[in-house]
């Protein structure tokens, strides 16, 4: 079966696509009015909040809409070869051949019972029918080209047996076995830890440069677009409102929603009194919803009646600009964004108080039995998993203390620990004057348990789908001993649903009829409930779109403002952290690599740890120049972590054997500032500062030219 | 004066009303539907069975009757034929379907629920608590599960005699712990979410947070669970009834019909055809409601 | 694995010991009703006094136990009050029968419960899928001692073709297997098949399939070697837990057709309160559960990747 490809057509091109779902519901409309053409050696960004039709858009190339997914019209040409209308035996050339794919959860996207090498030789040897040596050799050579180390250790393991970084990079390997001209990433790093994907976007973009394929790459992240493409499409509810270059889209966004997604994403320079976020308000329509004429007109403050909402928008090429800029508004000529400010106004800065947490000497083991034999005969059955050692830091009245690190650095064991949902080793945890480490939660008094609250994590499971919400903030006031008498618990309740700005009726509704933005404010709702003098808020706003995270962001902070209560923020972002927080802690398994004030951690002296994972975060901003620091290897074990400082093993400032066997000093930059490390304090001050933004003079001298 | 009011924990009717919104949904579902039909049919059935059945179930009447023989003596009677014949000792083939409806959905419910209760209580305790009470409770459903469990039956039955209340006590200690094993499967997980931790974090009782937080959300694979249970259960009966060990005559019970009549069977088949068409169509109604229940449930 | 395979092989012994424990104390505690059960209600008090003097039935609870197990253990079951010979003579032969009812009862459930439940889940919503679910759920719902009447009814009564017991008087005889085969078939298979067809649904919807589909593989290839590997998992272990579940279908199929077998002689021990032969026969089919059991556990770890290397 030979396809005949025209070579020098571009790679692909996609004309006027609509895509449809059916549903019980009817039919919805996933993917509406879409062009994109690839040219050879182009990455393209896709880039849209969830249910934007993103992924859609990625599945239709495939040609994989599963069985109630299709094309209703429009074409798709991948080297002048009409997809849409191929037969199933040709299509299947077509793929992992021609176009290959790489999926959000590596792990998900690897067969669990089949070893790797199996599920790697497969694709030339089905493509090629080439023997199983060769294909072998081809498999491992490919493997080094993704510097995966050992790879014929790795083609024998199964999925499971290597960690989630390495998977990413066979699951690339994967897709580059047959030199496809053309690449699909889907997320391809969501799913991993911050330094991970540093590494794994960094591969991505050597591969392009190295193999000249094609890419598209499909993300939320406006800053990982920025990094690894050179045309970006922007994509709200089903349709592309704006397309152009990297530089010109990012320096001079048109469209109201592109404009409003930058002041979403907290910048390097920004933090929350200088120029807080300005969220994007309302919410996405659901697809059988979505409104006449633009899609994004109720949520848009430069909607006019009558002519938004009159019909359809097309796109429009925006003149005076590079090339290929388009847009989807009709009142784009007239709208200046440069009148309009990305932020919100100034605010003061907090009064800081007393200390409301101490925390001394704090160290959680868990006891671990290993009864292998191997085990057994050495004595070692009992091993102790270090989640925290030796925490020392504290958190005053009114103020924000961020705690930073990836996933296992020990971050959630502390809330634990704070909560009272473990007790401590050793140390202790003073709040409110009270040494609270070792008492758990049924053992503390009400008020005790009402002044410490906790903003959970993910939204679909943060209240309880079978009771109603107020029921459920009821119960909180209730059992705080806030209000007992019936009526004014209710009373109290929709005080409280007033301020975090939900309409009063909430009261009777269920969880599963509100979206993942109204939950969280709920979850905050009821951590505020019993008037807190401190809330611990654990990724509070990781799992959500960022116009919705921007506004749930800025209502945690506007209500800890209000209430002067002392927020403890987890998280592994360290942009938002730099945002919101007037103190940082950076954690590594288990122990605080360094703390000081949010000024003192983003400028040298740095830990060698926190300069790496500064140097992670992707910045949506192209003026803004960093240093590149990719880490090697993996997290170590917590079982088994390294004797001296537990970053030894992936610090590319090691200075030698010291590192591996001693415990670093904690050295003291400024009475605040705590760098657990045995370089010198001296020669750390040195080292160039990661982020480099360009100042107000600088900035304007790029826009004209 | 004192107020006794019976305040149930919040939401508890809620989620009752939850629990009857999702049979409603059954009509979406043609499977679910058709198993509701039957369902309700022999329900229907055993609570008229007075108006329903033609004659005295125990009454003999006419031996060897064939369907559709005229019944000679009128007055034991309303109807003038014996429209499913008659068994071996002449008693009404029909009116002994009708009240065995009744015998079966009085006990086969009450025996399930005894099961359920005994079973979701364990299955809470083992699957929130852990340690050594999920140990101590797992080991206990183990070794009752180390029995085939017709064996089981037969021995406890053997043992302690024949009667209604010994079933429903059979059927609640060898159900009971594939009862726990579910809900513990459930719990272990449910227990993991964060609104679990949200109650945990403002110090509900345990008790509290594995009946109000954690039980409503397990209701969904528990009604499917149910259903099928059910159905087994109707099954225990009837092979208790036909080995002999069931509920004791004279009391029309389905399983013992086709065990009294079994030796008849290759000259009178109508005489076993019937009450093995009515005991397959009642456990057929729960199997197919079960399947409706979970299409749904998987379709949200 | 070698000390998960020790480890379960332990469980396994301890299990039966509770269950013979559990077992002795429910039958044997109350003395006064052993003899009753073994010299009869019209025996007199004497007798029974004497009888149980002799049997050692005054000593202590746990000496009797350990006698008893003692003679398990070494394999003397006693004698069999009611066939009147020591149970060694006749019970493992009944198993034997059992044995090959059990046997060719599997051999026709499992290829066709696995090819229904395959051909079902491949295309889950299908038509094909449709009429093989509702089929199973029909079959699933007719009980052994409801389809064995309607089946001899059918076939013996109606149509004339098979015999109606299968007592085997005359040996060996293939016709009279067809009934109590057919009966233990078409109950089960359609649990198996359905439990079958979850499973091959589930993994169909996986993303590893995605990713094998999309990585240009042909269907057959998908299915055989992507998919069936991670289907089958699930299957094994109910096919294996089915040897129980068939332990009780044959105890109604053999008393149905007069089937020699271990499952009539286990129902006739307990109606007739034969207390030796119901401790061993029960000790037997608690042994047949329990070993299944492991060995599905173990099988299952060996089947799944992600459990053997971890």
């Amino acid at each position: 079966m030979a396809l005949n490809f025209d070579e020098n057509a571009p790679v692909l091109e996609i004309k006027d696509l609509n895509l449809s779902y059916w549903t019980r519901a009817g039919e919805i409309p996933a993917v509406i009015d879409f062009s994109l053409t690839v040219q050879k050696g182009e990455s393209i960004g896709l880039v849209g909040e969830s249910g934007c039709g993103k992924s859609t858009v990625a599945m239709a190339i495939m040609q994989y809409m599963g069985g109630n997914g299709s094309i209703k019209s429009g074409s798709i040409r991948f080297k002048g070869v009409e997809l849409t209308e191929l037969p199933p035996d040709e299509l299947r050339t077509l793929r992992g051949s021609h176009i290959s794919m790489i999926y959000q959860e590596p792990f998900a996207a690897l067969n669990p019972s089949l070893t790797l090498g199996t599920q790697l030789k497969e694709v030339p040897m089905t493509h090629e029918g080439i023997s199983d040596t060769e294909a072998h050799d081809r498999a491992a050579q490919v493997l080094a080209d993704v510097r995966l180390p050992d790879p014929a250790r790795v083609m024998a393991a199964y999925p499971h047996q290597i960690s989630g970084g390495q998977q990413q990079r066979v699951v690339i390997a994967m897709a580059l076995l047959s030199n496809p001209s053309l690449l699909l990433l889907d997320e391809p790093t969501t799913a991993l830890d911050v330094t991970v994907e540093a590494g794994i976007t960094k591969l991505i973009a050597d591969i392009s440069r190295k193999y000249g394929t094609s890419q598209i790459y499909i993300s939320h992240n406006l800053g990982l677009i920025l990094e690894v493409c050179d045309r970006v499409f922007v994509m709200y509810s089903g349709e592309v409102v704006e397309e152009g270059t990297i530089n010109s889209l990012f320096t001079w966004p048109r469209h109201p929603y592109t404009h409003g997604l930058f002041g979403c994403i907290p910048l390097p320079t920004a933090d929350k009194n200088a120029a807080p976020l300005r969220p994007i308000v309302g919410q996405l329509p659901l697809p059988h919803e979505r409104p006449h004429g633009c899609n994004f007109g109720p949520r848009c403050k430069f909607f006019e009646d009558g002519r938004c909402d009159a019909k359809d928008v097309p796109m429009e090429p925006v003149a005076g600009t590079t090339s290929d800029h388009r847009v989807r508004c009709v009142r784009w000529r007239e709208i200046d964004h440069s009148q309009d400010v990305a932020h919100g106004d100034a605010k003061d800065p907090m009064e800081i108080g007393d200390a409301v947490l101490a925390v001394e000497g704090m160290q959680k083991y868990y006891e671990v039995h290993d009864r292998s034999i191997k085990a057994l005969l050495a004595g070692k059955s009992v091993m102790y998993v270090k989640a925290n050692e030796q925490l020392n830091f504290d958190a005053r009245r009114g103020e924000t203390v961020a705690i930073v690190g990836e996933s296992g650095c020990g971050k959630s064991t502390f809330a634990k620990v704070l909560m009272g949902l473990e007790t401590a080793t050793d140390g202790s945890i003073r709040h409110d004057g009270n040494d609270i480490c070792k008492i758990p939660v049924r053992a503390r008094s009400p008020q005790q348990i009402g002044s410490l609250q906790m903003v959970f994590q993910n939204p679909f499971d943060t209240l309880n789908p079978s009771h109603t919400i107020g029921t459920q903030i009821g119960r909180v006031i209730k059992k705080f001993g806030v209000e007992t008498d019936k009526t004014k618990i209710r009373a109290r309740v929709m005080e409280l649903l007033d301020i975090v700005k939900l309409p009063r009726d909430f009261y009777i509704r269920r969880p599963r009829q509100l979206s993942g933005g109204q939950k969280q404010r709920i979850g905050i709702a009821r951590a505020f409930a019993g008037n807190p003098s401190m809330v611990i808020a654990d990724e509070p706003v990781s799992a959500l779109d960022v116009s919705v995270a921007a506004a749930v962001t800025e209502l945690l902070m506007e209500i800890q403002r209000e209430h002067k209560t002392t927020l403890l923020f987890i998280s592994h972002d360290l942009s938002v952290v730099r945002y919101l927080s007037d103190r940082i802690v950076v954690m590594y398994l288990g122990q605080i690599m360094e703390r000081g004030t949010t000024e003192a951690i983003f400028a040298p002296p740095y830990h060698p740890y926190t300069e790496a994972l500064l140097s992670a975060v992707p910045i949506a901003d192209p003026e803004v120049t960093k240093r590149e620091i990719v880490l090697e290897g993996n997290l170590p074990s917590a079982l088994n972590p390294p004797q001296g400082c537990p970053f030894s093993t992936r610090c590319p400032r090691k200075v030698g054997t010291v590192c591996d066997d001693e415990r670093p000093p904690v050295q003291m930059a400024s009475d605040t500032h705590a760098i657990a490390c045995h370089i010198p304090l001296e020669e750390l001050a040195r080292v160039e500062p990661v982020i480099v933004v360009p100042s107000e003079e600088e900035r304007a001298h790029v826009a004209h030219q | 004066m004192a107020t006794i009011a019976t305040v149930p924990a919040p939401g508890y009717g809620a989620a009752l009303m939850n629990a009857l919104r999702s049979f409603a949904l059954l009509r979406e579902s043609i499977v679910g539907m058709a198993g509701t039909a039957l369902v309700l049919f022999w329900a229907i059935l055993a609570l008229g069975a007075p108006l329903f059945a033609p004659c005295d179930p125990n009454a003999t009447l006419l031996a060897f009757a064939k369907p559709g023989t005229p019944i000679p003596i009128a007055d034991a009677c309303w109807s003038d034929t014996f429209i499913l014949g008659t068994d071996n000792i002449g008693r009404d083939i029909l009116s002994r379907i009708v009240w065995g409806a009744r015998t079966v959905l009085t006990w086969a419910p009450i025996a399930a629920i005894c099961a359920y209760a005994v079973g979701i209580v364990l299955g809470l305790a083992a699957g929130y608590y852990r340690g050594w009470i999920d140990d101590v409770l797992s080991g206990v459903s183990n070794i009752i599960l180390a029995f085939p469990v017709l064996v089981l039956y037969i021995l406890i039955i053997a043992t302690f005699g024949a009667s209604p209340l010994n079933i429903v006590f059979a059927v609640t200690f060898a159900t009971g712990p594939l009862v726990m094993r579910i809900v513990r499967g459930l719990v272990l997980d449910l227990r993991n979410r964060e609104y679990v931790a949200a109650a945990e974090t403002r110090g509900e009782t345990a008790w509290r947070i594995m009946l109000v937080e954690i039980l409503p959300n397990a209701r969904g694979p528990l009604i499917v669970d149910g259903c099928l249970r059910l159905g087994y259960v109707i099954i225990t009966i009837g092979v208790l009834g036909f080995l002999g060990l069931g509920l004791p005559p004279p009391d029309p019970d389905w399983g013992g019909m086709i065990n009294e009549t079994r030796q008849m069977a290759l000259a009178f088949p109508h005489m076993t055809v019937f009450p093995c068409i009515a005991i397959s169509s009642l456990i057929l109604g729960f199997n197919l409601m079960a399947d409706g229940l979970r299409e749904i449930s998987l379709r949200d | 694995m070698l000390i998960f395979i020790l480890k379960r092989i332990g469980q396994m012994l301890l299990i039966m010991l509770i269950v013979s424990v559990m077992l002795f104390l429910l039958l044997e505690i109350n003395v006064e009703s052993v003899a009753v059960k073994v010299l009869g209600q019209y025996s007199t008090q004497e007798q029974r006094e004497l009888w149980l003097q002799r049997n050692g039935y005054y000593d202590p609870i746990y000496e009797r136990y350990g006698r008893w197990l003692w003679g398990f253990v070494t394999g003397d079951l006693g004698e069999s009050v009611r066939f009147k010979k020591p149970i060694n003579d006749f019970m493992w032969d009944r198993l034997w029968n059992t044995a090959v009812l059990g046997f060719w009862a599997m051999a026709f459930i499992i290829p066709l419960a696995l090819v229904l439940g395959i051909l079902s889940g491949m295309r889950e919503g299908s038509w094909l899928d449709r009429t093989i679910s509702v089929t199973s759920i029909i079959t699933t719902s007719i009980p052994e001692f409801a389809s064995a009447p309607l089946l001899a009814a059918i076939f013996v009564f109606g149509l004339g073709w098979l015999p109606g017991t299968s007592s085997m008087i005359g040996g060996f005889d293939w016709k009279q297997l067809v009934l109590p085969v057919a009966v233990l078939v078409i109950y089960d298979f359609g649990y198996v098949a359905r439990m079958t067809r979850a499973s091959m649904a589930e993994v169909m919807t996986t993303h590893y399939i995605r990713t094998a589909v999309l990585k240009g593989l042909p269907y057959r290839s998908v299915i055989l070697k992507h998919a069936l590997r991670n289907a089958l998992i699930a299957p094994f272990t109910v096919i294996m837990l089915q040897i129980p579940w068939l332990l009780s279908g044959v105890i109604v199929v053999e008393f149905f057709f007069a089937y020699k077998g271990f499952g009539a002689l286990l129902l006739e021990a307990s109606l007739n309160q034969d207390i030796l032969l119901i401790e061993a026969a029960s000790m037997v089919a608690v042994f047949v559960v329990v070993a299944t059991q492991t060995l599905s556990d173990i099988g299952y770890t060996y089947l799944n990747p992600r459990i053997r290397f971890t």
